[in-house]
């Protein structure tokens, strides 16, 4: 079954478009890797199928409600602890997965510990940990691994295989070999916007100026 | 939603959260004013009404770029707009939350300061009154500023032009109708029309924070 089907998709960044006519499916069950040097707009990429901003050309069709977004920030509240601050995310989605995340991203000793005190690595587990609890089957992941040691990267490769095998799907943004044996790979170096001079997309500010601070 | 409003008050209560500091400002603006002016009763207890609106407008203030920056910058609020609930009601709650959390506590407390103002006798109830009416405004309105501003680096004065000239009309009406209390004037006037001011903007202001919001995080 196919959850995220992404057809000549233009987006943009700053009113510029980064990167054209990306065309994708992914089926569940499957996970897609994106690759590419910095700033090709991988980011933008993601945040756009996340919703955050508006595409500028092409269509984005997915399940309503089905995408978990994981950004560079976590999301954690400092004076919260582990457990509250998943819990708040579990009651936001209307879910009750927080005991299975704790164990499975092996924060269980860490429960009761403010946010502020975990090392970065631990704070990036914990915000992978709430991917656990939105229920939801499409993962966005921008760079999951950051900061992440051997240890949790494999941690979280078996996530991310627990969450195929339950019939979701990701799509990821990483440098970092997952061991993901499974994963395809998409290389979006070809995608990159072309000027305008080339055909490629007008500037915002090339057409409506009023329009480009919207 | 209920999550969300218990998540903001716990950050609000624990350490760094700034609970309190909105009503110490209060305290410490109110005090002031007798230093400015002179101690002579008579001369405070006819501008009590102003500086005590004044005094609860600035405090209300001082906490309104909390609303949103906080979670901007660690994140959340990404999150928040990816998850099931609107932002229309994220923005509500987070003006609820920062009501309980500056508004109440001011209203609550504003009879005790209003002592050092030699604010007079009859005019206690209708200062409890225009406080508990026009202070649900003061936040939602500052939502729109916070909405506006969340992008920003050091957007805190910037945040107070934008606001502080939406606050006139509750201002004007909220110490017009203590002032109108405290010589026993007809008060109909000046209550219907902070209540309806604030009515209206709890019903239509989230819709344009929530729409900045989503304009901001782009």
């Amino acid at each position: 079954m196919t959850l995220l089907t992404v057809e000549n998709l233009t987006v943009s960044r700053g009113g510029l478009a980064v990167l054209e006519g990306v065309s994708f499916s992914l089926a569940s069950g499957h996970a897609l890797v994106l690759r590419g040097p910095n700033g090709i707009g991988k980011t933008t990429l993601l945040r756009t199928l996340a919703g955050l901003q508006p595409p500028l050309a092409g269509r984005v069709s997915m399940p309503p409600e089905g995408i978990a977004y994981a950004a560079h920030a976590d999301g954690l509240k400092a004076t919260l602890s582990v457990c509250e601050n998943l819990q708040f995310w579990a009651a936001i989605h209307a879910t009750d997965g927080v005991e299975t995340a704790l164990a499975r991203m092996n924060l269980r000793a860490l429960e009761h510990r403010a946010a502020a005190s975990l090392s970065a690595g631990q704070k990036r587990r914990l915000g992978l940990a709430r991917l656990l609890v939105t229920g939801r089957p499409v993962w966005v992941l921008d760079e999951p691994t950051v900061s992440l040691d051997a240890a949790s990267v494999a941690l979280f490769a078996e996530a991310v295989r627990a969450h195929l095998a339950e019939g979701g799907a990701a799509l990821m943004a990483t440098h970092i070999d997952l061991g993901l044996t499974e994963a395809a790979m998409l290389d979006l170096a070809p995608f990159k916007a072309r000027p305008p001079e080339a055909g490629g997309h007008r500037g915002a500010f090339d057409h409506d100026f009023d329009g480009a601070f919207l | 939603m209920r999550a969300l409003l218990s998540r903001d008050l716990r950050l609000a209560i624990r350490a760094g959260g700034g609970f309190g500091l909105g009503l110490a400002f209060f305290l410490i603006v109110v005090t002031l004013v007798p230093f400015g002016v002179g101690p002579q009763g008579e001369v405070l207890a006819r501008i009590a009404s102003g500086i005590l609106w004044l005094g609860a407008l600035l405090a209300c203030l001082l906490s309104l770029d909390r609303i949103f920056a906080l979670d901007f910058e660690d994140g959340s609020l990404d999150l928040l707009a990816t998850a099931p609930i609107p932002m229309e009601a994220v923005v509500t709650i987070k003006a609820l939350a920062h009501w309980i959390t500056t508004g109440l506590p001011l209203v609550l407390a504003a009879p005790l300061f209003a002592v050092l103002l030699h604010l007079p006798a009859p005019a206690y109830l209708w200062l409890e009154i225009s406080l508990l009416l026009g202070t649900p405004a003061l936040s939602v309105l500052g939502t729109f500023g916070a909405a506006l501003t969340v992008g920003l680096k050091r957007g805190g004065l910037l945040l107070s032009l934008l606001v502080l000239p939406l606050y006139v009309p509750t201002l004007i009406f909220g110490a017009e109708l203590v002032r109108r209390g405290a010589e026993g004037l007809a008060t109909q006037v000046p209550l219907a029309m902070l209540a309806g001011i604030t009515a209206a903007t709890v019903a239509l202001v989230p819709f344009a924070s929530a729409a900045a919001i989503r304009v901001n995080l782009r």
